[in-house]
C-alpha cells in the first residue's frame, strides 16, 4: 500500500459508503426498484441510537460556524437582544462594511491570498526538488542530509521565534512581505512525503527515461511529477491551510495595518473596536474562515488525505 | 497493519506495506532509477581505468554534485538559516541578560533559568499548562474515540457528521477563537440560552477563575477533536472485520469486543495521536492569544504564552529564551518517548 492509497483510505468516501450500505449481498440492485429496495433495507437496519447520537454530535459541533454565519448579518438590535434572535430579520452586509471602516479590509485579503499562494506555491517547489534531490540524485552524505532535513520536524518553530525576530529586523525585514515570507518557506513536511512517495515510483519508467537520455530535470519534471499527483495536491493544501492561517510570526513582524495578513488584521479589529461590536468582528471572522471552508469543502479528500498523513505514513 | 502505525516522522521507517523493501535500495547505483544507470554499460570491466575514463567520472561526480546543490541546496540552506541557526543562538540568548532591540547585553550564564526555576510565576505557568495540555490531550482523545466509533457504524449521513466534525480543524484559531468568546458572551451569547434551556445560569466565562481555562480548553478540544476522530476512524478500519466476528461467535457482546479486541489493536493509533496531540497542545498559541491573552490574574498563561510575552511584551528576550529551552526539552522528551515505542513496535508488528 502506498502513501497516497492508504492516506485515501481515510478520506471520507460517502458514495462508496452508500454504496455499500444495505445492498444485500450478492444481489447488486439495478434500477430506481433496486435503490429503493437498498434504501428500505437500510431503513431496516438503521441504528437508532447511534443515528441520534451522531445527529446532536453534528449539531453541537456545526452550530459554532452556522451561528457565525447568521450572526455576521444580523443588526446591533438584533444581536443584543434576549431572547435570542435567530435569524437575522434583514440580512444585509452592514457588518462587513464595518469591518472595512476599520481596517483596510480589502488590502488584508489580497495580502493573505497573495502571501499563501507564492508562500504555498514555493513551499511545494522547495519540497518536490529537495525530495528528487535526496532519492534520485546519487551523492554521498545524502542520507545525512534527509536526516537533517528531518529532524527538523522536531523542532518547534516557537522556539525559534526570538531569534529569528532579531535576525530578520537585522535585515531590515520587518514589515515587509519577505520578513513574512521566508522564514517559514523552508519544507521539512513536504519533502518527508514527496521522498516516500518517490520511493515508491516503478523504477522501470524512470529507468528509461534514463536510457533516453532525459536528465534531471526533465525527468523531474516530464515523469516524476505527473506520476505524483495525489502527493503534490496533499502538500500544497496543507500549505494553502497553514500559510493562511499563520498567526504568530506574521503578528511579531509586521505593525504596518497594510501589510498585515486576515488573521492579524482580526487582532487588529479585536483592539480598535474591542467587544463592543460583535458584529463586526464576527463579519471579519467569516472573511477569514470562509475561504479556507470552501477549499475544505470542495477538496475535503486531497486535504485530509494531507493532514492525516502523518498518521498513515507509518 | 501498517495503515495504523504511528507515524514516525521522525524515525522514518520503510514506506508501509512493503517492509521487505529496502528504502536504500534506491541508493544502490545498479537499483537506481536515476541516469546513473547507464553507467555500467560504458564503464570498461577492466580494473584499473585510464585518466580519461576517470576523469570522465569526476566530471560526472562533479555534476551530481551541482545537480544536488540545485535542487536540494535551497531548501537545506533555508532549514540551516531559519530553523537551525535559531536553535543554537536561541540556546546563547537564554545565557544573557538582554532587552530585545538593546544594544547592551549581560552574560548571566545559568541565571535566567536559576530565576525561571525559582520565580513564583513559575508554579503558576506550569500548572497551567499542566491542566491545559492534560485536559485538551486527553478530552480529544476520549472524545475523539467516541466520535470515531459512532462514524465507524453504516448510519446514513455519516459523511456530512465527518465533514462537519473536521472542519474546525483547518480554521485559523485567532478566528475560532474571537467566534467562541461571542459563543461564550454571559448574557447575549448562544450558550447562555442553550444552559438557561437546563435551567442553569451562565457562569462568567471571561472573568472568573477557572472559567477562562475551561473556556480556552472546550475551543481548543472543538477544534481538533474532528483530527483525532478521522485518526481514530482509518485505525478502525484498518480491523479486520474477521477479528470482531470471532470475538462475536465467542458470545462477546459489543463492549466486550471493544475493550478486549479493538481497543488493545488501536494502540498504535492511540500512542501516534497522544504524541501529536501533546506537541501541538504545548504549542498552542492562537486560541489563548484571541481569547485570554494569557488573563486573568495569569490563569490562561501557559508556557508557550509565557514565552510570547516575556520576550515581546515584557521584552526580556534573554529569560524569555530561558523559558524557551525548557520547551524545547519538554517537547525533546515526548518525541524520544515517541521513538522508543515506536521501535518496539516494529519488533511485535
Amino acid at each position: 500500500m502506498s502513501a497516497p492509497t492508504s492516506a485515501r483510505t481515510t478520506a471520507p468516501t460517502s458514495a462508496r459508503t452508500t454504496s455499500r450500505t444495505g445492498v444485500p449481498a450478492g444481489a447488486a440492485p439495478t434500477g430506481a426498484a433496486g435503490r429503493a429496495r437498498a434504501a428500505l433495507a437500510a431503513l431496516r437496519d438503521l441504528p437508532v441510537g447511534g443515528w441520534l447520537a451522531l445527529v446532536a454530535a453534528t449539531v453541537v459541533l456545526g452550530a459554532p460556524l452556522l451561528w457565525m454565519l447568521l450572526a455576521s448579518l444580523k443588526t446591533p438590535a438584533e444581536l443584543y437582544s434576549l431572547p435570542l434572535r435567530w435569524l437575522p430579520g434583514a440580512p444585509g452586509l452592514t457588518n462587513y462594511a464595518g469591518v472595512a471602516d476599520s481596517i483596510p479590509l480589502g488590502r488584508l485579503f489580497l495580502n493573505s491570498v497573495g502571501l499563501t499562494v507564492v508562500g504555498a506555491g514555493l513551499k511545494v517547489l522547495l519540497g518536490l526538488c529537495c525530495a528528487y534531490a535526496l532519492v534520485f540524485v546519487e551523492v554521498p552524505f545524502r542520507r545525512v542530509v534527509f536526516g537533517l532535513v528531518l529532524a527538523t520536524l522536531m523542532i518547534p518553530p516557537q522556539i525559534t521565534i526570538i531569534p529569528n525576530y532579531t535576525f530578520v529586523a537585522s535585515l531590515g525585514w520587518l514589515n515587509t512581505y519577505q520578513g513574512i515570507l521566508v522564514p517559514g518557506l523552508a519544507s521539512a513536511f513536504g519533502t518527508f512525503l514527496f521522498r516516500q512517495h518517490f520511493l515508491t515510483l516503478p523504477r522501470s519508467v524512470l529507468e528509461a527515461a534514463a536510457l533516453d537520455g532525459a536528465g534531471h530535470l526533465r525527468t523531474l519534471l516530464r515523469f516524476v511529477v505527473p506520476m505524483s499527483g495525489p502527493t503534490l495536491a496533499a502538500v500544497g493544501l496543507v500549505s494553502v491551510v497553514t500559510e493562511w492561517n499563520d498567526y504568530l510570526w506574521p503578528f511579531l513582524v509586521v505593525d504596518d495595518a497594510r501589510l498585515m495578513t486576515l488573521p492579524v488584521g482580526l487582532t487588529l479589529l479585536q483592539n480598535v473596536d474591542g467587544m463592543s461590536s460583535w458584529g463586526v468582528l464576527l463579519a471579519a471572522t467569516v472573511v477569514v474562515t470562509l475561504p479556507i471552508l470552501l477549499v475544505f469543502l470542495v477538496l475535503q479528500r486531497r486535504l485530509v488525505a494531507g493532514l492525516t498523513a502523518g498518521a498513515v505514513t507509518g | 497493519m501498517p495503515a495504523t502505525a504511528p507515524a514516525a516522522t521522525a524515525a522514518g521507517p520503510p514506506p508501509h506495506g512493503a517492509p521487505d523493501v529496502d528504502p536504500s535500495g534506491a541508493r544502490t547505483p545498479s537499483a537506481g532509477p536515476s541516469r546513473e544507470v547507464a553507467r555500467p554499460a560504458r564503464r570498461p570491466s577492466g580494473p584499473a581505468p585510464d585518466p580519461v575514463r576517470r576523469r570522465a567520472a569526476a566530471r560526472r561526480r562533479r555534476r551530481a554534485w551541482a545537480t544536488f546543490a540545485l535542487l536540494a541546496g535551497p531548501n537545506v540552506a533555508l532549514l540551516l538559516l531559519f530553523v537551525y541557526r535559531p536553535l543554537l543562538e536561541s540556546l546563547y540568548l537564554s545565557t544573557l541578560q538582554w532587552n530585545l532591540g538593546s544594544p547592551v547585553a549581560r552574560f548571566v550564564g545559568l541565571g535566567n533559568y536559576r530565576e525561571w526555576f525559582t520565580s513564583p510565576a513559575t508554579g503558576q505557568v506550569l500548572t497551567t499548562t499542566a491542566v491545559f495540555t492534560v485536559a485538551t490531550v486527553g478530552g480529544a482523545m476520549v472524545l475523539g474515540l467516541a466520535l470515531a466509533l459512532l462514524l465507524d457504524r453504516r448510519i446514513p449521513g455519516r459523511g456530512v457528521a465527518r465533514t462537519v466534525a473536521f472542519a474546525p480543524y483547518v480554521l485559523s484559531g485567532l478566528a475560532v477563537g474571537i467566534l467562541w468568546l461571542f459563543l461564550f458572551d454571559p448574557r447575549y451569547g448562544l450558550l447562555a440560552t442553550v444552559l438557561g434551556w437546563f435551567g442553569l445560569a451562565s457562569p462568567a466565562w471571561y472573568t472568573a477563575e477557572p472559567w477562562p481555562l475551561v473556556m480556552v480548553v472546550v475551543v481548543y478540544l472543538w477544534k481538533n477533536l474532528g483530527y483525532v476522530a478521522l485518526i481514530y476512524l482509518a485505525g478502525l478500519q484498518a480491523i479486520p472485520q474477521d477479528l470482531k466476528d470471532a470475538a462475536a461467535l465467542d458470545g462477546a457482546g459489543r463492549v466486550r469486543t471493544l475493550r478486549s479486541v479493538v481497543l488493545p489493536l488501536l494502540t498504535p493509533t492511540t500512542f501516534f495521536l497522544l504524541v501529536t496531540m501533546l506537541l501541538s497542545s504545548l504549542q498552542s498559541f492562537d486560541i489563548i492569544q484571541a481569547m485570554t491573552r494569557g488573563g486573568p490574574l495569569g490563569s490562561t498563561t501557559t508556557l508557550m504564552y509565557q514565552i510570547y510575552q516575556e520576550g515581546f511584551v515584557t521584552g526580556r528576550a534573554g529569560y524569555a529564551s530561558a523559558g524557551a529551552t525548557v520547551l524545547f526539552v519538554l517537547l525533546l522528551a515526548v518525541t524520544a518517548v515517541q521513538m522508543r515505542f515506536v521501535e518496539r513496535k516494529v519488533h511485535y508488528a
